[in-house]
C-alpha cells in the first residue's frame, strides 16, 4: 500500500440553502477542492451520501457530480454508511490511491436535507436504524439516542446539565469558523432552556437539520511534488461495524464499532490517544460524545461526561474536540458531515485554521458514525 | 409498512417469535439465522414470554412519517425475562411515573395506521406489569362489581 495525502480541500458554509440544490452544492465544494490542489486531473470520485434518493428522489449521486463537475467519463461511485458515509467516501478514495487504482482521486460528502419538513426528515433520517424492528416502531433516530442518554444518566449517575459543556464547546467553537451553521455561542442556561425533542435530549443536544458540501483531493503521497501546497498525510483508516439494531449490543452504552474503529487506527498510525492534538468526534447528540470519548479511550466508561465538565475538551484542553463547532456547531449536513471533519483537520494540520487554530496541531483524529454507533470510520491525519 | 413486509414479520410482531441456539442455548429478538455467540447456523424458532424490565425510556415529541396520529408517545427499550433487549413503544403510562427497572409485559395494539393501503399494523407494545394489579382486582369481592 502506498502512503496517501491530501493535497486540496473545498466546502461550502453549512447553512439552510433553500436557493442551493444537490447539485449546486457539491459541484461548488468539488471545484474549489481540485482549485485548491492546482486542477489536477483524479482518476475517480467517491461521493458521501445518505439521503439523496428519499429526500431528493436522486440515487445515481456520484454521476451527477462528475458530470457537473467536468469530470466525465471518470470513475465514480456513491458511497453509503448512513451518518458515516462522508468517513467512508474519503476511506474509499483512500484505498483507490494507497492501492496504486489511481493516483488521484477526490472524495465529496453531499446532503440537501431542507427541501423537507421534519416529519419527513425525521424518516429518512430512521432508515439508518433498522427498519423492522427499530424505525417501524416509530422509534426515531433521535429516540434511540435519548434512550441511551437516558440510561447512561442511570448508570453513571449524571444530571443533563452535565451534558451542556458539549454543546456550550461546540458552539464556541463554530464562532470562529466562518463556514459554520451556528457563529453563536450559547450558554448553560440556554441548553437547559431549550426545548425537549425526545426526553432527555432537547434541541440543544442535537445537531440541525441542513444542507452542505465538503470535498477533498486525494493522491499518492510520492507524487506530492506535482501540486501546489504540502500534503497533509493520512495516517490511518479505518472502519468497523456493530449490531444494526441498538438493543441487540451486548451492552448499548460501549460503543464497540467506535472503540474497533479507533484502535485500529491507533495501530496504523503507531500512536495512542494521548497523541492526538484535536479530535472531531461525531458530536450528533451530545451522548455520542460521550459514549465516543469513553470508546476511543480518552476516558473511562462514565468518565466521558466528566471530561467535558472539566474543561478538557476544549480549544485549550487536553483533548480539543469539534474544534471547528463540530456537527453540533458547524452544522451535520449527513454524508458530508465526515468530509468536513477531514477538511477541518487539514485547516488545523495547515495552520489556517483562524481564530479555531490548535497551537502546533501536529496530529488529528477524525471520526464518522453512523446509525446507533453501527458503523465508525475514523482517519488520522499528520503533518 | 408494506402489507408483504407486515406480512413476514407478523409472527413476530404479534407473538414476540425469535430464535434460540441450539448449541449455546443463546436466545435471540429478532430472530438470527447465525448465532452471535457461537456462529452455530442450528437455531430454532424461541417465543419469549413477553414479560421483562424497563432498561431506558423516552416521550418522543416528534413524530416520524406515519406515525404522527399516535404521537406524541413514549418509546422504551426491555430487557426480557430470557436476556435480549428489545425496542418498542410503550402503551398504558399516562400518568405512570416511569423507571428504569420497573417491571413491563407485552400487549397487542394498533402500531400504524396506513391510510394510503387501508389496512392497519398490529404488533407489541410494552406496558407497566399489570397482573399483580389484575390480581388483586379480582381477590376483592367488590373489584368485579365496579370495574
Amino acid at each position: 500500500m502506498r502512503n496517501v495525502g491530501i493535497v486540496g480541500i473545498g466546502q461550502v458554509p453549512v447553512a439552510e440553502h433553500w436557493d442551493r440544490s444537490l447539485r449546486d452544492l457539491s459541484a461548488e465544494a468539488v471545484i474549489s477542492a481540485l482549485h485548491d490542489a492546482g486542477d489536477p486531473n483524479p482518476g475517480a470520485l467517491y461521493a458521501g451520501n445518505m439521503l439523496a434518493g428519499e429526500l431528493t428522489g436522486q440515487e445515481n449521486v456520484a454521476t451527477l457530480i462528475a458530470d457537473a463537475t467536468g469530470l466525465l467519463p471518470i470513475e465514480a461511485i456513491k458511497i453509503e454508511a448512513a451518518c458515516a458515509a462522508g468517513g467512508a467516501a474519503i476511506r474509499a478514495a483512500y484505498l483507490a490511491v494507497a492501492s496504486g487504482a489511481h493516483d488521484c482521486a477526490v472524495a465529496v460528502g453531499v446532503e440537501k436535507m431542507t427541501d423537507h419538513f421534519n416529519d419527513a426528515v425525521s424518516s429518512a433520517l430512521a432508515t439508518a436504524a433498522d427498519a423492522d424492528y427499530e424505525a417501524g416502531h416509530g422509534v426515531s433516530f433521535v429516540a434511540l439516542n435519548a434512550l441511551l442518554m437516558r440510561r447512561y444518566m442511570h448508570e453513571h449517575r449524571v444530571k443533563r446539565e452535565d451534558f451542556a459543556p458539549f454543546s456550550v464547546n461546540a458552539h464556541r467553537n463554530a464562532a470562529c469558523n466562518p463556514h459554520a451553521m451556528f457563529m453563536d455561542e450559547i450558554s448553560v442556561d440556554d441548553y437547559m432552556a431549550s426545548p425537549v425533542v425526545a426526553d432527555p435530549i432537547s434541541i440543544l443536544d442535537s445537531a440541525a437539520i441542513c444542507d452542505g458540501a465538503a470535498a477533498l483531493v486525494l493522491c499518492a503521497l510520492e507524487n506530492e511534488g506535482t501540486f501546489p501546497k504540502p500534503a497533509v498525510r493520512l495516517a490511518a483508516s479505518s472502519c468497523a461495524t456493530d449490531t444494526l439494531g441498538l438493543s441487540e449490543r451486548r451492552d448499548p452504552l460501549r460503543w464497540q464499532a467506535v472503540a474497533d474503529s479507533a484502535s485500529t487506527a491507533y495501530k496504523q498510525a503507531g500512536i495512542g490517544p494521548i497523541d492526538i492534538d484535536a479530535f472531531e468526534l461525531h458530536d450528533a447528540f451530545t451522548i455520542v460524545s460521550a459514549l465516543t470519548l469513553e470508546a476511543c479511550s480518552f476516558a473511562e466508561p462514565g468518565e466521558g461526561v466528566r471530561m467535558a465538565t472539566s474543561d478538557a475538551i476544549r480549544r485549550e484542553g487536553s483533548v480539543p474536540i469539534a474544534t471547528m463547532g463540530g456537527l453540533k456547531g458547524r452544522g451535520h449536513p449527513i454524508g458530508a458531515s465526515g468530509v468536513y471533519q477531514a477538511v477541518e483537520a487539514v485547516h488545523q494540520l495547515r495552520g489556517t485554521a483562524g481564530e479555531a487554530q490548535i497551537p502546533d496541531a501536529r496530529t488529528v483524529m477524525i471520526q464518522s458514525v453512523g446509525g446507533s454507533g453501527s458503523v465508525a470510520v475514523t482517519h488520522i491525519f499528520q503533518t | 409498512m408494506q402489507l408483504p413486509r407486515y406480512h413476514r414479520l407478523r409472527q413476530s410482531f404479534y407473538r414476540l417469535e425469535g430464535s434460540r441456539c441450539e448449541n449455546c442455548e443463546k436466545a435471540f429478538f429478532p430472530p438470527r439465522k447465525l448465532c452471535r455467540e457461537c456462529h452455530s447456523p442450528d437455531l430454532g424458532t424461541y417465543l419469549f414470554t413477553g414479560t421483562g424490565t424497563l432498561y431506558s425510556y423516552s416521550q418522543m415529541n416528534q413524530s416520524p412519517r406515519g406515525f404522527a396520529n399516535v404521537g406524541p408517545y413514549a418509546v422504551g427499550m426491555v430487557r426480557l425475562d430470557e436476556g435480549p433487549l428489545i425496542m418498542a413503544q410503550l402503551t398504558d403510562v399516562d400518568g405512570v411515573d416511569l423507571r428504569i427497572g420497573m417491571p413491563v409485559e407485552m400487549v397487542t395494539r394498533k402500531i400504524q395506521e396506513n391510510s394510503a393501503h387501508g389496512y392497519i399494523v398490529y404488533g407489541y407494545k410494552f406496558r407497566p406489569l399489570l397482573s399483580n394489579t389484575t390480581e388483586a382486582l379480582f381477590s376483592s369481592p367488590d373489584a368485579v362489581a365496579t370495574t
